[in-house]
């Protein structure tokens, strides 16, 4: 094969000169080789002509590529001490400046470095990782057509060279997910600019670079995982993804809303139709209203928006590819490690409601059991004294499960009323149980036999106890939502909502340190139900009391938190799927035939109406919206996980 | 192989207290997170390992850190290529300037020109398949492929090729890449399966033929290692025992 060389810095130019592979590739091994010798010239040609990036002529395209794979023949020429500028020249380059054919060469090059020497392995893949995202100029052209392409381009290139160096290098996997973990951007809050620069237009072009950097790296990231490559380090890569979420989620506070009475935040935020805001003008009134006050918190709960989206797309592409089982697995131990942990966690929990909506049969019910697993085998009692340590994280991992739980439960759309029924039976068993093991006794030394570890070190009875008033709590928030499916089944009445009964009338009286916006509710669903027979002991008008359910709690009150509240980020809330798998209020099971038994108890349907409004989340109108734009089918929601709440699916 | 080894330790491992739910768990991992990482204390590449805990209780460590000591006993297999040793590899590409080796599914060695004796050149095969109607379809489409291959002058049939396994020298090895540089210059080392037959031929047929220098060579083999060059094919043979403490 003979290659063209039209005009190599030696030739003269009007002449054109046939050369061989290897001949150019002698040449090139001379070149390197005179180094050696102290001879400079055509070295320094060699490195200036990897140099060439911008607006390159034909001529000067043959050139490059024709070095390069020149120089990809010759690389046991190369030496990491005599030729430092022609390396790191080399790994300057961006595939992103150059056509498909440059690119190539040099992604050859690249790999044949890396296999011929170890020393170059690092190196070779921390060039590779730097392709993840474009040089700044480039940034603003991904959104046009030829960005697009040039993107598609280069990451394939990218992610087919990393399989090239596995092929060759077993162990390269390992090292690639360290580079790929060390090299992630960080976002720069605004604040970190303050005494730096002061031009704003400046700082938010940096800050919007930054988050699109960010946001093409996680999407490179989640390429790897789903590669070849995926199979050694993937579960790594995806914690990693879900760390990064979470650390966006906590630089977003919660100080908006805990400014206002929190009892209202269950509820009341779940009043505004999204629609008006989408309408508003001023962008910051209400499309996200956790961080409307400051600039660049806006800027972090967009890139955290964009990341959900990436990842949601990711967890459908795994769906399709029939590994969602699989990736599940990872996730939920993420969760457990970080998410659970983490102090009221706002959004990124709302990764484990996709890939649950997506497969709630097995993936749905597997995060519904691992939650009540969680709570039921960390609440018993541990036979071996636990360190300090244990006690307190068992404390808070054992609230959040069942915030969690109480929150999924109510608010997944998708998941059974026969899988919703038989977990809260297992809470309510469990609740029950408790309740006649220590019936009557009142004597605080039983509990704290019960609860000595906890005891011990915090000096005051908190972990056991509030737990279970958080856990009755948790039934009664998701009874509030799911009330009706349970009323209308006699069989599920008698199983649950009677023990229940007890259990709200035991001397610990749940109802007294529970949330107030949440007893309230229940108590008028309860009614209107005519649920309970005996209302003497629910009379708790006035008495609807602050101060007990302020006092549990402390610090950590996690008794508001109910996670999977509607998501508050404007493309994720969108997106068509996780609208449709919201329960929104008691809208479905109102259609249903269930109506009509209620209009036969004579039921005050307006007050029920009032009782549901007050209930609704999600606006209906955003289901018309479509998910950041990009799908174009009004309801791509599969027909098996659409909700099922009618009674024959128990 | 030579290289590999089978240790006795005895190990002691500290564990952070909020691991003392699962303790055997952690343990587990913190073995796991040594595995395929060349360790000082071993003097090589942990490839496996069988542990065994002896301690029913552990005791907190007085001191700022609160982690608490375990004692195990661990049976660990090592691998430590040392320059000169000799391994066996899977030729995975094959080009003009080098020989690319994978050891053992991990290490990753290399082997370049000047590395090579003289005995071995490289060519290109065009390559038809066997079968005569793919061939006929080859030829109508044009459709060959080229097999690069280092091939001995002295041995027509002893060929080099992807997919061979070779044994050869370790000359260097980087232990924190992971990488063997090694050589196929000492007359030890050529391709396995081409032994193996030769050997073969030579056992049923005690050809006078044989060239003085396999004669040889099969000698220096029976006396170093004790057995016949049959048994490297797939066995690993764990010839050293040493103790770590």
């Amino acid at each position: 094969m003979g290659l063209e060389l039209p005009k190599y810095p030696e030739m003269e130019e009007d002449q054109v000169f046939n050369f061989t592979d290897s001949e150019i590739v002698s040449h090139v091994k001379q070149a390197l080789a005179s180094v050696l010798s102290g001879d400079n010239n055509s070295y320094n040609q060699l490195v200036g002509v990897m140099h060439h990036s911008k607006h390159l002529a034909p001529d000067e395209v043959a050139l490059l590529e024709t070095t390069l794979k020149a120089l990809a023949g010759a690389v046991s020429s190369i030496d990491i001490t005599h030729h430092d500028s022609l390396l790191s020249a080399i790994f300057c380059m961006s595939m992103w400046n150059y056509r498909p054919h440059v690119a190539d060469a040099l992604a050859e090059l690249i790999v044949s470095l890396a296999i011929s020497n170890g020393k170059y392995l690092d190196l070779c893949l921390g060039m590779l990782v730097s392709n993840f995202t474009p040089p700044p100029y480039f940034l603003d052209k991904l959104k046009m057509p030829h960005g697009l392409e040039r993107k598609g381009q280069v990451l394939s290139r990218v992610h087919a060279a990393f399989k090239k160096i596995a092929d060759y290098v077993p162990l390269a996997p390992l090292r690639l997910l360290t580079i790929v973990l060390q090299g992630m951007p960080t976002i720069y809050h605004k604040d970190r600019f303050g005494g730096v620069l002061k031009c704003n237009f400046l700082i938010n072009y940096i800050i919007r670079s930054v988050a699109l950097a960010i946001v093409i790296y996680v999407e490179n990231m989640l390429k790897l995982e789903s590669g070849e490559i995926g199979e050694l380090v993937g579960s790594t890569i995806l914690m990693a993804v879900v760390d990064r979420l979470i650390e966006l989620d906590v630089e977003i506070g919660w100080d908006a809303i805990l400014q206002d009475d929190f009892s209202k935040g269950i509820f009341e935020m779940e009043l505004e139709d999204v629609d008006d805001i989408e309408e508003s003008a001023e962008p910051d009134v209400g499309e996200f209203r956790l961080s409307r006050k400051s600039l660049a918190g806006n800027s972090i709960a967009e890139l955290l928006d964009n990341l959900l989206v990436l990842t949601f797309e990711h967890l459908e592409s795994c769906e399709r590819e029939g590994r969602l089982a699989k990736v599940f697995e990872t996730l939920l131990q993420s969760f457990q490690v970080t998410v659970l942990s983490a102090y009221k966690s706002k959004f990124a929990q709302f990764v484990m409601f996709y890939a649950c909506a997506l497969d709630p049969e097995n993936c749905g019910m597997r995060f519904a059991t691992m939650l009540a697993d969680l709570f039921v085998q960390d609440s018993q009692p541990q036979p071996t004294s636990q360190g300090p340590h244990g006690s307190i994280e068992q404390g808070i991992l054992m609230m959040s499960a069942v915030s969690y739980l109480a929150s999924y439960l109510s608010r997944a759309k998708f998941l059974a009323a026969s899988s919703i029924s038989s977990m809260l039976k297992r809470l309510v068993d469990w609740c029950l149980e408790y309740c006649e093991a220590h019936d009557g006794d009142i004597n605080p030394n039983a509990h704290r036999v019960f609860y000595s570890g906890c005891q011990a070190i915090l000096g005051k009875p908190v972990s056991i106890d509030k737990a279970l008033a958080l856990f009755r709590f948790a039934i009664m928030y998701v009874l509030c939502f799911r009330m009706k499916v349970f009323v209308d089944v006699p069989r599920l009445k008698s199983e649950l909502l009677i023990p229940l009964e007890q259990v709200l009338k035991h001397k610990l009286n749940p109802l007294k340190v529970c949330l107030p916006s949440v007893v309230e509710e229940f108590l008028r669903q309860a009614k209107a139900a005519s649920l309970f027979t005996v209302c003497k002991t629910f009379i708790f008008d006035g008495l609807l009391e602050s101060e007990l359910s302020r006092a549990f709690g402390g610090l950590e009150r996690l008794d508001t938190f109910f996670p999977f509240d509607p998501c508050l980020l404007k493309k994720c809330d969108s997106d068509d799927d996780l609208v449709q798998d919201f329960v929104n209020e008691n809208e479905d099971i109102m259609n249903d035939e269930f109506g009509k038994s209620f209009d036969e108890q004579g039921v005050d349907m307006d007050e029920f109406d009032y009782a549901l409004k007050k209930m609704s989340i999600t606006p209906k109108a955003t289901s018309n919206y479509k998910f950041g734009g990009r799908f174009q089918e009004p309801a791509r929601m599969p027909s098996r996980i659409r909700p099922s709440t009618s009674p024959e699916s128990l | 192989m030579e290289g590999l080894s089978v240790a006795d330790a005895n190990l002691v491992i500290y564990l952070h207290p909020s691991k003392s739910r699962n303790v055997s768990q952690s343990i587990l991992r913190e073995l796991g997170s040594l595995l395929f990482k060349f360790n000082e204390t071993f003097d090589g590449v942990l490839l496996a390992y069988d542990v065994n805990i002896l301690d029913k209780q552990a005791k907190i460590l007085s001191g700022v850190h609160p982690y608490f000591g375990l004692r195990l006993k661990a049976n660990l297999l090592l691998f430590s290529p040392k320059p000169d040793m000799l391994l066996e590899g899977k030729v995975v590409k094959l080009s003009e300037e080098s020989i690319h080796v994978i050891v053992l599914g991990f290490l990753f060695a290399i082997i370049t020109a000047e590395n090579i004796r003289g005995e071995f050149k490289y060519r290109t095969v065009t390559l038809f398949s066997t079968l005569f109607l793919i061939f006929l379809f080859s030829l109508c489409v044009g459709y060959k492929d080229k097999e690069e291959l280092f091939a001995s002058k002295s041995h027509k049939r002893h060929v080099i090729k992807v997919g061979t396994m070779i044994r050869f020298l370790v000359k260097s090895f980087d232990e924190e890449i992971l990488h063997i540089i090694g050589s196929l210059i000492s007359a030890h080392t050529e391709s396995i399966r081409w032994l193996d037959r030769h050997l073969e031929e030579d056992s049923e047929f005690d050809r006078s033929s044989m060239k003085s220098r396999d004669r040889e060579w099969l000698g220096d083999k029976t006396v170093d290692e004790g057995s016949t060059p049959m048994s490297y094919d797939n066995h690993i043979k764990m010839s050293k025992k040493r103790r770590i403490t």
